[in-house]
């Protein structure tokens, strides 16, 4: 069962925000246990689905009663630019005799109709909470239907009960680690081979920065997950350097691929002007210590410039538009700092922040950007969101799209960050999406006419037509 | 730029077209007989050659999906220089005995007012040769397809079947209200209207009512009349009404008929879609009626609002090309601008005070040609049109939202309710489902076009390799 892995990826060296605590907190582990009554977040198995399921050309076989694939599948929106059988929902849909009866046999013709109907070049199995209550051994069945069928079926044991979303990310990353990446070797190596970790392609925002690494000459020898092939993962080991995207996610993947395969590693973002560009400038900086060609850095440097000077000319025209708006920004995966520093390039002032899942040194970046009156938000209630809002303290929310409707119900412009997001706001041509969907949402006029009072409330000044 | 083409800029008006390209109007007829479909057991004619009213009858049926009653005079070469006086006379004759309609609405047409066809001194001549059909009233309305758009030609047979029908005076009926019902409302519409006057108390007279005419009704037995609409005796009532709501600026004129001649005083109401007009109009049914908000009422505005924020996400900066008869534009166009889109181009049928008054800036009267040019020129996502515009909207490159007449390649549109805050949400709803069905999605070159070289660089799918390397288990 997955309980030494638990307590595994809890000990993680490399993560600051762990090696931060107290050997007491530590041992509690790093996601806080779900409290009966007031709990919203996603299951570990929903993490790790959420962490491998980008891998566009294998099969996700989610092995466990209907809620767990029926309630969830196709409901984010990570892209691939090929293969489209990730987005298809496979699962065994557990019954009472399987409950009974152990579902172990179920799962193994399942993987076989997949293989023989679909022909994917892998399978993922997804353990969740009833067949791992009962016993069903999806490691025993994923080495069995491995050696039956000659193709690679990884087991992912992260059931929903062991822990929150982010545990599943990096028991995910464990599969990887276990099962898929060494597996392969790849075809060619380059000495600008690069990992990109956490970055799942949500609405295409791997490609709001490959095309600028292409131009480098940088190839993306396996990006874990978006957009990737099962090959690439499983021969990711002979890249050069790695980049970690987006937290602590999958933290423990960057780790022991350092250990293993003496891959060293940074950890960065894509989000906000100056941070893709400190991004580039360390990926350049890593591959050339590890023997790319010297003048990557130069050509980095003008890539970066001529980048940054055409970011800023679309998002000044909006800046006298956006100046002195305030903005709350409440985001769980976007790292908040980031983006703060983003929109005050933009001219925003940003009221407040959410600092949920940042680390002491997030926190400290803050602090160096807003000033030391920075509002830093740990939990927000959504009553007290909408109250923050009803009073006017922000023109816009940016969120989840879990707070939309909170914003929205106080009639105040809204603008989803988070996941399940429309639009893709990595890189340069990101942020100046992002800059102008705000410009977009705080220009719309139906905020004005939607406080105006209705004819039957008191304040009413509308008159007949004559 | 606005309102102008080309090299030609500044206040000047553009250069006229000489040719019109992609028709965006109707003829004035067609109205004039879509108005009396509106009137029970009525039958309008074409005083024309029988391709006028072939024309309508075969658009008018494609909109509504209906068989339509519509008569023609059938001139011919000979009669058309002989005069047509005898085909009138012959016609109505004819359709006297063939079937018994309430009301005949004679429409005259480009070819017979070329020639100079006197209609009303034809029916005074009928009248008297034969005093035995005087109960069978024939309404005569000049509407010459030269001039004018179906929205003239609608407001023509209204005024004229006021002037004709509606006896002078009488006592006033309180709480009966007349509604001059615009070409452009739908029979949901309508209904819809129905239903909001009769809960602030007030007994509406519809003229005319497509709801009850060309709302689908399956008959039990069939008649080639308009089987349903305005009663006759419904219009002999209407000067005793206490007010009148003239629904579109097109329709005052038909509005001061009533007030001249039976004192009836009225209000123009031009606009009844989306929350800011119809609370508007609602404030102006209280004053009216003295009665209370309904209460689903209401509700209706709280859904529209809540409606309006989940839509905005998709609506908020959309640049519209809009190509609608004047009355619909204007309603229309202050809708779109009230949920934050650009109205891009502006296009419309035929003069109207409306013109320099619409949202966005003036409108011009022109055809889908213009329309379409317009909307490539200033960079529209969305064309908001009749059906026509489907091969403009195709060469676009962008989505097509129908609306107005004719809607011939879609069912139910006299169905589709767009006024009140019920209306309003649903075509928001529709508006945003559009444009999030054509979103499209990401590419890898979506941000940073591919170069010629990483083009053929480009490998194709991976393939499935034999002999696989197995996935590792460790004891």
């Amino acid at each position: 069962m997955g309980t030494p892995k638990v307590s595994d990826v809890f000990q993680e060296a490399a993560c600051g925000h762990n090696q931060s605590k107290s050997e007491k907190d530590r041992k509690k582990g790093c996601t806080k246990v779900a409290t009966p009554g007031a709990a919203a977040g996603g299951c570990a198995f929903d993490g790790a689905k959420i962490a491998l399921q980008p891998i566009v050309d294998a099969a996700h076989l989610v092995h466990g009663p209907i809620a767990c694939e029926g309630n969830s599948w196709d409901n984010r929106s990570a892209l691939s630019s090929g293969p489209r059988i990730y987005r298809t929902g496979f699962t065994t849909d557990m019954n009472e005799m399987d409950v009974v009866y152990g579902g172990e046999k179920h799962l193994f013709k399942a993987i076989r109709q997949i293989i023989e109907r679909f022909n994917p070049p892998a399978v993922f199995l997804y353990q969740t909470c009833v067949p791992a209550i009962i016993g069903d051994d999806i490691e025993a069945v994923a080495k069995a239907a491995t050696l039956k069928f000659g193709r690679p079926v990884i087991p992912v044991n992260a059931p929903g009960f062991v822990g929150g979303k982010n545990l599943g990310n990096k028991l995910a990353g464990e599969a990887l680690l276990d099962y898929v990446i060494g597996t392969m070797e790849p075809e060619i190596t380059t000495p600008t081979d690069l990992n990109i970790i956490g970055e799942y392609n949500l609405s295409g925002e791997l490609w709001q920065v490959k095309p600028l690494l292409d131009r480098l000459g940088i190839r993306i020898s396996a990006c874990i997950s978006g957009d990737a092939r099962y090959r690439e993962v499983a021969s990711s080991h002979r890249a050069r350097a790695a980049m970690l995207v987006c937290s602590k996610a999958m933290i423990n993947i960057a780790r022991k691929m350092e250990e293993r395969y003496g891959i060293p590693w940074f950890e960065g973002s894509f989000y906000g002007i100056s941070d893709m560009s400190a991004s580039l400038r360390k990926i350049a900086a890593l591959l050339v210590s590890r023997g790319a060609p010297e003048d990557l850095a130069s050509r980095t440097e003008a890539l970066i410039a001529q980048e940054e000077k055409e970011a800023w000319a679309s998002i000044s025209g909006l800046r006298p538009a956006l100046a002195g708006k305030r903005a709350l920004l409440i985001t769980g995966g976007v790292k908040s700092w980031s983006v703060v520093s983003a929109l005050m390039e933009a001219g925003l002032v940003v009221v407040g922040t959410s600092v949920k899942k940042s680390t002491a040194e997030d926190k400290e970046r803050i602090t160096e950007l807003m000033g030391e009156d920075a509002h830093m938000i740990d939990t927000l209630t959504p009553r007290e969101m909408y109250r923050m809002l009803k009073d006017a303290e922000a023109d816009i929310l940016m969120a989840g799209g879990r707070s939309q409707f909170v914003a929205l119900k106080a009639k105040v412009p809204f603008l989803d960050v988070n996941q399940e997001r429309r639009f893709a706001f990595a890189g340069y041509k990101g942020m100046v999406t992002l800059v102008s969907e705000i410009h977009r949402a705080l220009t719309n006029p139906i905020f004005q006419t939607l406080r105006e009072p209705a004819p039957w409330t008191a304040g009413c000044r509308i008159t007949p037509l004559v | 730029m606005d309102g102008t083409t080309g090299s030609l800029t500044g206040e000047r008006e553009p250069a006229q077209d000489y040719v019109s390209v992609n028709p965006l109007k109707m003829s004035a007829p067609l109205g004039g007989a879509l108005f009396f479909l509106g009137i029970e057991r009525a039958l309008p004619v074409f005083h024309g050659s029988q391709g006028c009213t072939s024309f309508a009858l075969v658009l008018l049926g494609r909109h509504f999906k209906e068989s339509i009653p519509l008569q023609t005079t059938a001139m011919s070469e000979v009669t058309t220089i002989l005069g047509g006086g005898e085909n009138i006379q012959a016609a109505i004759l004819r359709i006297l005995e063939k079937s018994s309609p309430g009301v005949i609405g004679l429409c005259s047409t480009a070819l017979t007012e070329t020639k100079g066809e006197d209609i009303a001194g034809e029916v005074a001549l009928f009248r008297k040769k034969h005093p035995e059909h005087a109960a069978i009233p024939v309404v005569g309305v000049s509407t010459p397809d030269f001039r004018g758009s179906h929205e003239d030609g609608f407001r023509a047979a209204m005024v004229r079947t006021i002037e004709e029908l509606v006896p002078e005076g009488g006592k006033r009926v309180k709480g009966q209200i007349n509604v001059l019902a615009g070409s452009h409302l739908t029979v949901a519409d309508l209904d819809y209207l129905r239903g909001v006057l009769t809960q602030f108390g007030l007994d509406p007279i519809f003229l005319p009512d497509l709801s009850r005419s060309l709302d689908g009704f399956v008959p039990d037995s069939f008649e080639p009349l308009s089987m349903g609409g305005t009663t006759l005796s419904e219009i002999r009532r209407m000067g005793q009404s206490s007010h009148t709501l003239v629904l579109g600026e097109s329709l005052r004129r038909a509005g001061e008929v009533l007030f001249e001649k039976c004192g009836v005083p009225y209000v123009v109401v031009s606009r009844l879609t989306g929350v800011g007009a119809f609370d508007r109009f609602l404030v102006t049914l209280r004053d009216l009626s003295g009665g209370d908000y309904p209460e689903i009422l209401k509700r209706e505005r709280s859904r529209l609002t809540d409606a309006m924020l989940d839509a905005h996400f998709y609506l908020g900066g959309l640049r519209v090309a809009v190509g609608l008869e004047p009355d619909h534009l204007f309603d229309v166009g202050h809708f779109l601008l009230e949920n934050g889109m650009d109205l891009v181009a502006r296009v419309t049928t035929t003069a109207s005070p409306l013109l320099p008054k619409m949202p966005g800036g003036k409108a011009v009267v022109g055809d889908l040609g213009r329309l379409e040019t317009e909307a490539r020129d200033r960079g529209a996502q969305l064309l908001l049109t009749h059906s026509h515009g489907r091969q403009a909207a195709e060469r676009l490159g962008i989505p097509l939202f129908r609306l107005g007449f004719p809607i011939f390649d879609r069912l139910g549109a006299a169905h589709r309710l767009s006024i009140g805050y019920r209306g309003a949400m649903e075509t928001l709803f529709r508006l945003a489902n559009l444009i999030w069905s054509r979103d499209p999605e990401n590419r890898p070159d979506t941000w940073y076009p591919k170069l010629r070289k990483e083009k053929l660089q480009e490998s194709g799918e991976p393939v499935l390799e034999e002999g696989f390397v197995p996935v590792r288990f460790d004891g």
